[in-house]
């Protein structure tokens, strides 16, 4: 019995108590997401991120916050939740996150269930918002890209003859197809090609990227990961065939591509929510902060991370939050808010909601001049 | 078998039933006092299931002796099957508990099926060989779950087995008012969870009451034989196959059990989750709490579950701390002069409990 008694001992000790508590002057945000393991990358950018603007809000008076990130390794299963729950077990007032999508499904129904607010910085899945009221996002979710392309050709490149190579077993290729498609017909770009691949065809382009040219295609929409597209822009090259090609933001990480001769991204132009090069007084600011404290140049999870903790703050004052509220009543109150907002940030400007949880912002397109990100 | 060895048997098993009721019902009562927050009441649960995948990988690796590194992929066909069940019959058994129950039934029983049929091409081979094809197996089952979509209307289940990626949870055309269970690669959505501790519980002393009779019983010590000699055991007339898949069955249908509780413990599950990852930490569980000891398997559980969780106040260091703690505690039970003064703690502590029995 005496053994018994000792576990039993142990595991009181271990149970040790914590009681949350809502009220002292400032919001507490908790933030969670892969800060160890394959994606840590991705977390730890958020959340150094989001340090940086909880910091320049604190400094700068009013509104107040303290900060709490938590590890969930990007699991989409306990780990996600017992991150969600030490968070509430701190006090949080609104989440921050999660930084992953598979993650960011299991807390959001959670977070659904309980009646937390929730701003997910780079969680793109349509999944994470959908049918659940209090889940937002600061990245555009993978379809709305097509819109925001189609948008910006009909703007930027008016009368261009546009030829589409998308990936047709890749949910998120074709995803941003079909909305640029139909986008496009509504806005008046003309689509005179489209060609399609598959995973296993994916090394040759020549059948493709002949009809384009044949059609009369100048302008290339090229709606899949990088991979693929360092093998089309080779192949094009090689037959002398010159359109403009653009990207999304799977596109991100051309550069990086082994043996390939990154001169062939020259004028590649990509939609990216944030390049580190623009000149705007406040994404200079941002980078400037970013590689005093951490040493390196921001990506675009920072910048995501970065935005988000501002959209909190925009959010909060506008519904008129207090820190002693709950986060139920949190919750309702920034919801009914939401969709009013419109924010300024490093990822855009002027963004606002769709009750949806759908972020609008105008995207930002980027283009690659002497081997770095420019805007045009 | 002499009477002494019998009696030392069935009272380590004593306590290990008396030692989990009693953990369980100071827990409950924490629970039902308020006393447990948030996240240390979100680990219960998954504490218990692995608890029971700890105490049935025993099963093949400790008793059976085979290593066994696909132990999650059962776990993963209880999950999806158990949820399945209970989003099916929602409106049939509106009774939670009961719904729960037939889950983790034909979770255990869907697992078991699969556990033959894997058991099949893999009890033919030894050591390495069978660890790599069950390796292989717990990868080709995510593999296949995460081509499954399945949802449920009016007119019954609909199963899509979406091969190349085309199709989505569209293709399934379900009535109004259907559901979507199980969405591909995104795994079990929506699930309503209906896990609770106590049925985890309850779970574990069903495993225990299975396992431990088990390992006592004639069949067990046929199992055990198998694992000390194969070809010993062979020439005086067991058959090897039959055991071996007896132990192996048994482990995989526990496992599916904990797996159907695990699933309707969150609303959203991926097939990503039962990777490799989880059938090693299992695996790191069984050997920390020493193979072949069920109720070190339990402690070694509770502890490692905990420890990452509540190393949380490290920060980003708390996995490498979890990593060093490993080693140190890998070190320390293997060394010699400890496991003596271990030993000799022991039977100290026996001889004092029969001086006590004998006086009182």
């Amino acid at each position: 019995m005496k053994k018994v008694f000792a576990f039993a001992l142990v595991l009181a000790m271990v149970f040790a108590l914590a009681v949350p508590a809502y009220a002292d002057g400032s919001f507490k945000i908790g933030a969670q997401g892969p800060l160890t393991g394959g994606a840590a990358i991705y977390g730890n950018a958020v959340m150094n991120a989001a340090r940086i603007a909880v910091d320049e809000i604190n400094a700068a008076g009013g509104t107040q916050f303290e900060f709490q990130a938590q590890d969930d390794e990007a699991d989409s299963g306990d780990k996600a939740i017992n991150a969600y729950n030490t968070l509430m077990d701190w006090g949080m007032q609104i989440l921050l996150g999660p930084v992953t999508s598979g993650s960011g499904i299991t807390v959001a129904a959670q977070a659904f269930d309980e009646r937390t607010f929730l701003l997910t910085p780079s969680g793109s899945s349509v999944d994470l918002i959908a049918d659940k009221d209090n889940a937002f996002q600061v990245c555009f979710t993978d379809p709305n890209q097509g819109i925001a392309s189609a948008d910006y050709f009909a703007e930027n490149f008016a009368g261009a003859k546009v030829g589409v190579i998308y990936r047709n077993d890749d949910a998120y290729s074709q995803g941003i197809r079909d909305t640029f498609v139909k986008e496009a017909a509504d806005k008046g770009v003309e689509i005179v090609y489209e060609g399609t691949f598959t995973d296993a065809t994916s090394t040759d382009f020549n059948v493709q990227l002949t009809a384009a040219r044949d059609a009369g295609a100048d302008l290339l929409f090229l709606p899949i990961y990088y991979t693929p597209a360092s093998v089309i822009l080779q192949q094009a090259n090689q037959m002398g065939y010159k359109p403009t090609f653009f990207g999304v933001d799977g596109m991100d990480g051309i550069l990086t591509v082994e043996n390939f001769d990154t001169s062939l991204a020259e004028g590649v132009y990509l939609l990216t929510p944030f390049s580190a090069d623009a000149e705007d007084a406040r994404t200079q600011a941002f980078v400037a902060e970013y590689q005093k404290r951490y040493g390196e140049i921001p990506n675009q999870f920072a910048a995501d991370g970065y935005d988000a903790v501002y959209i909190i703050k925009a959010a909060l004052e506008a519904a008129g939050c207090t820190p002693d509220m709950s986060p139920e009543e949190i919750c309702e109150a920034v919801i009914a808010v939401m969709p009013t907002l419109k924010v300024d940030g490093v990822t855009g400007e002027g963004m606002t909601w769709a009750a949806t949880g759908e972020v609008s912002k105008a995207p930002m397109a980027i283009v690659i001049k002497d081997g770095a990100y420019v805007t045009p | 078998m002499n009477m002494k060895r019998y009696l030392k048997d069935a009272r380590s098993d004593l306590l290990t039933y008396a030692g989990v009721i009693i953990a369980f019902l100071i827990i409950s009562t924490l629970k039902s006092h308020g006393a447990l927050n948030r996240s240390q009441s979100g680990l219960l649960v998954p504490i218990c299931c692995y608890i029971v995948m700890a105490v049935s990988l025993n099963l093949t690796v400790g008793i059976l002796g085979d290593l066994s590194l696909g132990h999650a992929g059962f776990m993963s066909v209880g999950a999806f099957s158990g949820v399945v069940t209970a989003m099916s019959l929602m409106n049939v058994i509106p009774s939670a508990p009961a719904r729960l129950a037939l889950a983790m039934l034909v979770g255990a029983v869907c697992a078991a099926i699969v556990g033959f049929l894997v058991g099949i091409p893999v009890l033919r081979l030894n050591g390495d060989y069978l660890a790599i094809v069950t390796l292989a197996f717990g990868e080709i089952i995510k593999e296949l779950i995460t081509c499954l979509i399945v949802g449920v209307d009016s007119e019954g289940l609909h199963v899509i087995f979406n091969v190349n990626g085309s199709k989505t949870a569209n293709d399934l055309t379900l009535l109004d008012g259907g559901r979507i269970i199980i969405k591909g690669a995104q795994g079990a959505t929506g699930t309503k969870t209906i896990a609770s501790f106590t049925a985890g519980f309850i779970l574990i002393m069903i495993t225990l009451v299975i396992v431990q009779n088990l390992i006592r019983s004639r069949h067990g010590r046929a199992i055990m034989a198998v694992r000390d000699n194969r070809i010993a055991a062979d020439s005086v007339g067991i058959p090897v196959t039959k055991y071996k898949m007896m132990a192996f069955v048994t482990s995989a249908s526990l496992a599916g059990a904990a797996g159907a509780l695990f699933g309707l413990n969150y609303s959203n599950l991926a097939a990503a989750k039962f990777d490799f990852n989880t059938s090693i930490l299992v695996l790191v569980f069984v050997v920390l709490g020493g193979l072949g000891n069920i109720w070190g398997s339990i402690i070694a559980t509770v502890i490692l579950y905990i420890l990452p969780e509540a190393l949380r106040g490290f920060a980003n260091y708390r996995m490498l701390i979890y990593a060093i703690v490993l080693i140190v505690v890998m070190l320390t039970t293997n060394n010699p002069v400890l496991k003596n003064y271990i030993a000799s703690l022991r039977s100290k502590f026996s001889k004092d409990s029969e001086k006590e029995a004998s006086a009182s």
